[in-house]
């Protein structure tokens, strides 16, 4: 890994607490770094600051100097150099740390401030917190408690504002909740590069809405939902659908393409409600596309695979078709499989003396979290050495291979053939053991079908274009009569007479991190929140497909998406 | 004491008759001859007359206006934009508007030196929404101005160019700040830009350093570039030289606009010698000094204190009447002089209604961007009017100085300040009426009394 440059450090000093951080950070994130809560709304980290909440006022001063002699003036009380304080508050999101500067966050002044702000925010918000669904992780609601004054002086009446205001297919406004705080407006303007949104009227009027025949139908329309801090903007899929304090949340990884935008899966008792994203600062910053949110959707998909029969009777099947064809074995892995999935994968190939191939996946990469390549994990497939080469759209090979007679029994782990260009006569021709998740032509066609887990049921890491490799958990158990696709895995390499391998990940990783040797030092456990950068170094020559997307510039340009 | 006779320097041509706001008016009476020996100077020359002059700002604030020019970033490489602001907004205020209509070349002449003086090739003039016939003068002032070679490329064959449009703006107070104003010229709402880093001097128009100044100011600019600086700064009371231009506005007998030099005229000879006094019959209750955000002045009231007069320190005690109406005596006092619109308030006014007029105003106005001012003013608002139209309640009085309290000082603006001022000082001012205007609410109003907001 590459250390980062030392930047240049400035040393402030916040409630009495010294700290040194690096020029050009505002108060509310140095405050941050000493454990001060600096409360605010309109702040984000990662969109302007335009300082207009003015929740994050505090009481800010300079270390006193004479002015003509440019001498400290000491304060004789304390024996240290005296400080001016500024008489008014400022704010702490639009202030820069500058040497020597001191502040103060639970001063009277600052006390005053924040009670001010909070009454203001609340006399014309409807206070629905029973039916909102931001209740329970709403900074109003939490600032309320933390600086309100607990009852209302506020005798006139509230305004009125439009309610239930579709703004596009996926969010929903409630007016008269808005803040006016505008992190939406700027996501989408600065972010997602599609300025819809925008305050009418004026002062306390100020109505949050959409330009005029435009909609918020971007792929990334759901981030302002995750940036509101109050129940303004909601997700039209989640809303009224659960109260997020029911939510257990697991951490895990979008697999949509090689980008690999982290993100916190919501689940209830077995069931998946939203899925959000988690800040990494090396990956997708605090974003998430839209299309990454509905992916739980699999989960509880109608053509969700069953086995009828148990697991022994099943690998015995898939033993016997081993033993039938040896030499005539062909492996198709998936780029969706995990790291580990990988790992035994080609195991198996090994035990069983057949080739292994992935099927690509090209798309449009959309420049900021979506990338060329929608296969989580080839690069998982290259680490692991299951793959040498990069994998090819259409499995022209094996299918030339079947048609010559040269295969009898393909193994298809999660891939469809008939997706990858093999025909109905092809894949007849040979005896199929299929692994997946869900039907297809392939799973019908197949003489043995493992069903297995969606991404969301295991736990696994998977390594995204940075060479990152990141841990996904898993947030629901299994489905029904579907088994880990490890545990499937390895009782398939000890049928095909290799080495009898552990299915449980802690284990395992022993063995990958003995037989890996870029993954020698790891373990499952010790891996980062944010992950790994592998060393790339090995497959610099490789014609990887991604272009430039938040955080990634490819190492060479681009190859135009191969067709093959 | 009489009152000093006025002395008109921007004003020189107003209501003069047959004088016409045409440039061969203005070139029969001397016009553009200020810029003809500008132009011939050195930039540095113009912009130290002006600090010599010690000029401060017209447009409310009184910052002195060579000091502004002086932090201008000519280091950049970006072009510097100058922006008259001609937003005129106040209420109470209406001596820019005069200029405009009247005399608009004096204008044009007192931009265009103060462009050269900066090396600004492209100026604004971002007129008020609610002027259109200001607008279509000036745009006709400078067709003439640029066919005279007095605007536009080369200008008097001195190689030096430069380009002065005229922006209209949608109708909204706060575009007389001058970061609203910028980002209205911009293009986009009148939302006042956060103070640092944009400061219009460094990053303003387009990002680019930026000046901007009020109508008034420029034409002082041109007496300025006329006359000197030194000769300039003899006009008026050290630290508030030149003349000042007073827009009289209600209960006294000659309302109107009238220049005097500034700080020799007290608030007494202003209202009851040129003003003319009370209505017959009537007597003076109260006076806002510098635009209706101004702090109101209760007739009767004293001020006492110590102030610099050269290098020592005098006592005061001073009346209303007394208070020499300048920047910083004004200042002293604890109100300000502002915009220089005075409204006077007789007996006849409730100031629970004066008040609810003033909220209603600053309600409407409030671009909505900070919470403390765009929910403080309508909830004031609400307060105020509800005492009139509804129900008063005793407590309202303690209520609106809190909420009024919880704003100044906490915006990114000062409309911040403009919006709380009135209730905070009406209510520290005439608490009494506060607190008996549910009983006053009973009494009938005359038939002829003038609705209310």
């Amino acid at each position: 890994m590459i250390a980062p440059a030392k930047p240049d450090l400035v040393t402030v000093n916040i409630d009495g607490q010294e700290i040194a951080v690096p020029k050009g950070t505002n108060v509310i994130e140095a405050a941050r770094l000493v454990n001060v809560d600096v409360p605010h709304y309109c702040y984000h980290p990662k969109l302007s600051v335009v300082g207009n909440c003015r929740m994050c006022l505090i009481e800010m001063g300079m270390p006193a100097v004479d002015p003509a002699t440019k001498a400290p003036i000491m304060d004789p009380a304390t024996g240290k150099q005296k400080i001016n304080w500024i008489p008014r508050p400022q704010i702490g999101c639009g202030t820069n740390v500058s040497p020597g500067l001191h502040v103060k966050t639970t001063s009277p002044m600052v006390k005053d401030a924040r009670e001010g702000v909070m009454e203001f925010l609340l006399i014309n918000h409807p206070l629905d917190c029973p039916i909102c669904d931001q209740a329970g992780e709403c900074k109003l609601q939490e600032q309320a408690t933390g600086y309100g004054r607990g009852y209302s002086r506020f005798v006139e009446q509230k305004n009125v504002k439009p309610k239930r205001t579709q703004l596009g297919p996926r969010v929903t406004l409630d007016d008269e909740r808005c803040i006016l705080c505008s992190r939406c407006i700027r996501f989408s303007k600065e972010i997602a590069k599609d300025d819809v949104l925008g305050f009418v009227d004026r002062g306390s009027y100020s109505t949050l809405t959409c330009y005029p025949g435009k909609k918020l139908e971007n792929n990334y329309s759901l981030n302002t939902v995750d940036i509101c801090p109050v129940g303004a903007l909601t997700s039209t899929d989640f809303r009224f659908k659960m109260r997020v304090w029911f939510l257990k949340q697991t951490n895990a990884i979008d697999t949509e393409s090689s980008v690999g935008a982290n993100t916190v899966v919501w689940s209830r008792e077995g069931t998946i409600y939203r899925i959000t994203p988690r800040r990494n600062d090396e990956v997708n910053d605090t974003w998430l596309a839209d299309s990454a949110r509905v992916l739980y959707k699999v989960v509880k998909a109608a053509d969700r695979l069953a086995a009828t029969e148990t697991i022994e009777a099943l690998v015995a099947r898939a033993a016997a078709l081993f033993k039938s064809a040896p030499g005539a074995i062909a492996v198709v892995g998936s780029g969706r499989s995990t790291l580990e999935e990988h790992f035994l994968t080609r195991h198996l190939a090994n035990a069983l003396k057949a080739s292994a191939q992935l099927v690509s996946r090209v798309g449009q990469g959309d420049k900021l979290l979506i990338s060329a390549d929608r296969n989580p994990n080839v690069r998982g497939a290259l680490v692991t050495g299951l793959i040498k080469t990069l994998p090819t759209q259409q499995l022209t090979d094996l299918a030339a291979q079947i048609d010559a007679g040269k295969i009898k029994v393909v193994v298809a782990i999660n891939e469809d053939l008939s997706a990858a260009g093999l025909t109905a006569a092809q894949l007849a021709k040979v005896a199929i053991v299929y692994l997946g998740a869900h039907a297809n032509a392939t799973s019908a066609a197949a003489k043995v079908v493992f069903p297995t887990l969606t991404v969301f049921e295991k736990s696994g890491t998977l390594v995204n274009q940075q060479f990152r490799i990141q841990k996904t958990l898993k947030a629901v158990p299994a489905a029904a009569g579907a088994t880990d696709d490890l545990v499937v895995l390895s009782l398939l390499v000890a049928a095909a007479g290799g080495a009898t391998l552990p299915a449980e990940l802690a284990s395992l990783w022993k063995v990958i991190a003995a037989e890996v040797p870029a993954l020698a030092t790891m373990s499952f456990a010790n891996l980062p929140e944010t992950g790994l950068v592998l060393d790339a170094t090995p497959f610099a020559a490789l014609p990887f497909v991604e272009g430039e997307t938040l955080h990634y510039k490819p190492a060479q340009p681009a190859v135009a998406a191969a067709t093959a | 004491m009489p009152a000093p006779e006025q002395r008109r320097i921007i004003f020189k041509h107003i209501d003069e008759p047959g004088y016409t706001n045409d440039i061969g008016c203005y070139l029969r009476n001397g016009g553009y001859e200020v810029l003809k020996k500008a132009v011939a100077r050195k930039p540095e020359e113009l912009i130290d007359e002006v600090k010599k002059s010690g000029l401060r700002g017209r447009g409310g604030a009184g910052f002195p206006c060579g000091v502004k020019w002086g932090l201008v970033d000519r280091k950049s490489g970006k072009p510097i934009y100058l922006i008259v602001n001609a937003d005129e907004s106040e209420p109470g205020t209406f001596k820019d508007r005069y200029i405009m209509h009247q005399d608009p070349h004096q204008l044009i002449e007192g931009t265009m030196i103060s462009c050269f003086a900066n090396n600004v090739k492209q100026a604004y003039i971002y007129i008020r929404g609610e002027m259109p016939h200001g607008a279509r003068i000036l745009e006709k002032a400078i067709a003439e101005a640029r066919a005279a070679n007095f605007v536009g490329p080369n200008i008097l064959g001195t190689g030096y160019s430069c380009e002065i449009f005229v922006h209209r703006g949608a109708g909204a107070y706060i575009c007389g700040e001058e970061t609203g104003l910028i980002e209205s010229l911009e293009g986009k709402r009148a939302n006042p830009r956060i103070k640092p880093p944009y400061f219009p001097a460094v990053l303003g128009l387009y990002q680019c350093p930026t000046i901007v100044n009020n109508v008034e100011t420029l034409c002082h600019v041109k007496y300025i570039a006329e006359h000197g600086g030194a000769e300039y700064a003899k006009i008026g009371t050290p630290g508030n030289t030149g003349t000042r231009i007073f827009c009289v506005s209600g209960h006294v007998q000659r309302p109107g606009y009238y220049e005097f030099p500034a700080g020799t005229i007290t608030m007494g000879q202003l209202l009851n010698e040129v003003c003319g006094g009370p209505l017959p019959g009537r007597k003076f209750k109260a006076v806002i000094p510098g635009g209706s955000s101004a702090k109101i002045l209760r007739f009767g009231e004293r001020f006492k204190g110590k102030r610099k007069v050269g290098t020592e320190l005098v006592d005061y005690d001073w009346g209303v009447e007394d208070v020499p109406m300048d920047f910083d005596s004004l200042g002293m006092i604890g109100t300000m002089g502002g915009s220089g619109g005075v409204i006077v308030m007789d007996d006849t006014v409730n100031m629970v209604e004066a008040l609810a007029n003033i909220n209603a105003f600053y309600s409407h106005e409030s671009c909505g961007q900070c919470t403390p001012c765009r929910e403080g003013s309508l909830w004031m608002k609400k307060i105020t009017s509800r005492m009139v139209h509804g129900q008063a309640r005793n407590d309202d009085a303690a209520l609106l100085k809190s909420v009024a309290d919880q704003i100044p000082g906490r915006t990114i603006c000062a409309f911040g300040e403009a919006c709380s001022w009135p209730t905070q000082s009406f209510i520290a001012k005439f608490g009494d009426e506060f607190k008996q205007y549910p009983e006053t609410k009973k009494t009938a109003k005359p038939v002829d009394a003038v609705a209310l907001v």
